[in-house]
């Protein structure tokens, strides 16, 4: 099962290489992790994609909290929650090619952010499936290069996380 | 008032109680130690090996229950502490690690004796924290402490960079601390230990296994309380024994790969299993799958991390088991004529258990001349002092000492449990001697053990340290011998150690004293006169070369499916 958790933790150095380690010293997979400072300057968030059964995600949330640096995990399971990754794309649009790019791209609400005679790179924002969706339909006109970011998610509703 | 880096440092140790340290100095430390030269209200310990500072400041925190103290230079100095600091992270020991490291313009340049000791220990320390700031150092040293011995408690390493030991700043030590990341939980739920208590008094078959949570968490008390006013029978690990008194006829003694037949017995065949701060690691269970089978089960644990990781768990108990226990007492006063009546119920258990101990007691063969190890621990239990403190190195010699010696009081018996670390019991008995000079310490080590850390017979004769060490010479690496033995077709490759040492001879280069046995009437006397003896003396005994640790569950078998002798 693919879990979303969300992971609290203090703004210090050190923890992102805590929690990757957690991860690796225990064989647990990390699917993407994307971390960054929050409105309190003194918590990071990170969004962890990972994948395991019950009793795995359970040990991945305990042995989380178990880190003296980390403050809050919340797995968020499916509905509850909303993510949006963005990805930037360079493909091949040359000729006739590039009319189609643009199509896609405005499809997709994508915007062009560099463009030569030869290529367009695109800046792709939304729910990881829309991200994989775009993907699949400029791959056969020639992906050159490809970053993604990885989730960050965040809980519906009028509920706030603090941090 | 403006200190050194290095003075505060000393000045947040005297804080926080401490009286002993065990340390190496260094090129990072230099200013460190030139600080303690002269100040008086620390007892520092000069090993003559890092690993072994670090394995002695357990065996203080082990016997004590206190936090141990040690201290390393950069680099060679720190990784030496690698063993140290994992050997006390598997066991849950409370240890507070401080290493030099470079100054911090040359960190990240692979300066001289630079290593990423921060990087090398993340895994195996419960926190570690490196110094940016001298105005960090006091709040840090709090930090450290307050997270060693907490919660689960395990070893901290704080790394402080020359430069920080040697900035000054105003000194002021927290009077409290506040972790806002970190917060364990202490009481169990009220609701939960309630249930526990029902589950408890219904039961027909039920058995406490208790593992060194019981013994860290100062339990044994409330423990033992609990199991002899319902007639409960206790097993418990390596790292338990102590925790219930094994001359207590409840008592089922060790249970798992070197268990008693009847404490492997009754837990097959219990139909509830009660684990006490224990942690279900694989050489208690055998093969999972057949742990148990017939229990529900309720385990207690202050960490939430050890719940569910290896066993189904019918009841979680989080919090500390002193607490725990002590609430489910309460409980009991309050539920009048049903302890009466589960006495009652569980009486044919009870002698169900009893015919186990009478058809397999825990037992060995006695040889007319040639020495048997268990009779060598036996004769120890006997003619030691009641109060007396072992520590053992790691091999089939542990596994006799835990299976003939007898425990009785929690914090007497000092052993590297979850890492298994040759070389942990002569420095450990160091330890606790250091911080109980006028106790009894034995070393019970192997002749392969002891030679990993053999050097600290000199830290013992330089500071007076009058440990016993008992050397179990069977020329063997014995325990993996008994594998090979037993499923090698007796190839005993590289696990023949056939040197004349002559352990008398060692004992007096370092200035200690030296006594061999080589047949069994020698022995007696031999542990007489070395009891007799001042100061640190290395007891020999020369014993029957192929001697098996028995029972034995073959590794990945079921607990009933025991080699009992062969
Ligand atoms: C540092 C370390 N290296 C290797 C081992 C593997 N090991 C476990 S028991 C053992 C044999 C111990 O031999 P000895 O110290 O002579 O004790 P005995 O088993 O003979 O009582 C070995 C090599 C270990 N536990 N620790």
């Amino acid at each position: 099962m693919r879990h979303t958790i969300t992971v609290l933790v203090e703004n210090e150095f050190g923890v992102l290489s805590r929690v990757a380690g957690l991860f690796s010293g225990r064989g647990f997979n990390i699917d993407s992790l994307s971390v960054a400072p929050t409105n309190d300057e003194t918590i990071s968030r990170m969004t962890i994609v990972t994948r395991g059964d019950d009793q795995i995600l359970e040990q991945i949330s305990k042995q989380l909290n178990k880190l003296i640096d980390v403050i809050k995990v919340i797995d968020f399971t499916d509905g509850e929650v909303v993510e949006r990754e963005m990805a930037l794309i360079k493909v091949t649009a040359e000729d006739s090619a590039r009319a189609e790019v643009l199509r896609i791209a405005d499809i997709f609400r994508a915007k062009i952010i560099d463009v030569t005679p030869k290529s367009f790179t695109i800046e792709a924002t939304g729910a990881p499936a829309k991200i994989d969706a775009i993907l699949e339909l400029l791959r056969p006109l020639g992906l050159k290069e490809l970053v993604r970011t990885g989730p960050v998610a965040i809980g519906r509703g009028a509920k706030a996380l603090k941090g | 008032m403006k200190m050194t880096g290095a003075r505060i440092l000393l000045e947040c140790l005297k804080r926080e109680g401490v009286d002993t340290v065990f340390g190496y100095p260094g090129g990072t430390v230099i200013n460190l130690y030139d600080e303690l030269f002269s100040f008086k209200d620390i007892r520092h310990i000069l090993p003559r090996h890092e690993q072994a500072g670090v394995h002695a400041a357990d065996g203080f925190a082990r016997a004590t229950g206190r936090v141990g103290v040690a201290i390393a230079t950069s680099g060679p100095g720190a990784t030496n502490t690698v063993t140290g600091i994992a050997t006390a992270y598997m066991d849950s020991i409370p240890l507070v690690v401080i290493t030099g490291q470079v100054p911090t313009a040359l960190i990240g340049n692979d300066a001289f004796q630079e290593v990423d000791i921060i990087g090398i220990t993340r895994p195996c320390t419960k926190h570690n924290f490196l110094v940016k700031d001298v105005k960090d150092i006091a709040t840090i040293i709090k930090k450290a402490f307050y997270i060693a011995r907490t919660g689960r408690p395990g070893p901290v390493l704080v790394d402080l960079p020359k430069d920080v030991q040697i900035a000054t700043a105003e000194f002021e030590y927290p009077e409290a601390i506040e972790l806002r990341s970190y917060k364990p939980t202490v009481e169990g739920h009220p609701k939960q230990i309630e249930k526990a208590v029902s589950m408890l008094l219904a039961a027909k078959k039920p058995v406490m296994y208790v593992g060194g949570g019981a013994i860290s968490g100062d339990a044994a008390g409330e423990l033992t309380a609990l199991a002899t006013r319902l007639h409960i029978p206790v097993t418990t690990t390596l790292m338990g024994l102590g925790s219930f008194p094994e001359d207590n006829p409840l008592s089922l003694k060790l249970l798992g790969m070197h268990g008693t037949y009847f404490a492997n017995m009754a837990v097959t065949n219990c139909d509830l299993l009660v684990a006490v701060g224990a942690r279900f690691d694989d050489r208690v269970t055998g093969k999972i799958a057949t742990f148990a089978p017939h229990a529900k089960i309720i385990h207690m644990d202050v960490d939430p991390t050890s719940i569910r990781k290896n066993v189904r768990v019918d009841l979680p108990i989080v919090g500390q088991v002193k607490e725990v226990l002590g609430r489910m007492l309460k409980s009991l006063d309050e539920s009048g004529d049903k302890v009466a009546a589960f006495h009652t119920a569980i009486e044919p258990w009870l002698a169900e258990i009893e015919g186990w101990k009478q058809k397999h007691p825990i037992t060995y063969k006695q040889a007319s001349t040639v020495i048997k190890p268990q009779f060598v621990i036996q004769k120890l239990r006997e003619l030691s002092d009641p109060d007396a403190i072992v520590a053992t190195d790691v091999g089939q010699h542990q596994m006799w000492t835990a299976q003939f010696f007898g425990f009785r009081e929690p914090r007497t018996l000092l052993s590297s449990g979850g890492l298994g670390t040759m070389g942990f019991g002569l420095p450990a008995a160091m330890g606790a001697q250091a911080a109980f000079p006028n106790r009894q310490v034995i070393a019970v080590c192997g002749d392969g053990g002891f030679q990993m850390n053999l050097q600290e017979v000199a830290t013992l004769v330089q500071n007076r340290l009058p440990v016993k060490i008992v050397i179990l010479n069977n020329n063997f690496l014995g325990m993996v011998r008994q594998w090979q033995e037993l499923f090698f077709d007796k190839r005993y490759s590289q696990t023949c150690m056939e040197l004349p040492i002559d352990f008398i001879k060692l004992a007096e280069a370092f200035g200690a004293k030296g006594f061999q046995a080589t047949k069994s009437d020698e022995v007696e006397a031999t542990i007489k006169k070395a009891f007799e003896t001042p100061g640190p003396v290395i007891m020999e005994f020369k014993i029957a070369r192929e001697e098996k640790v028995l029972p034995m569950v073959p590794a990945g078998a079921s607990l009933n499916e025991m080699v009992l002798n062969a």
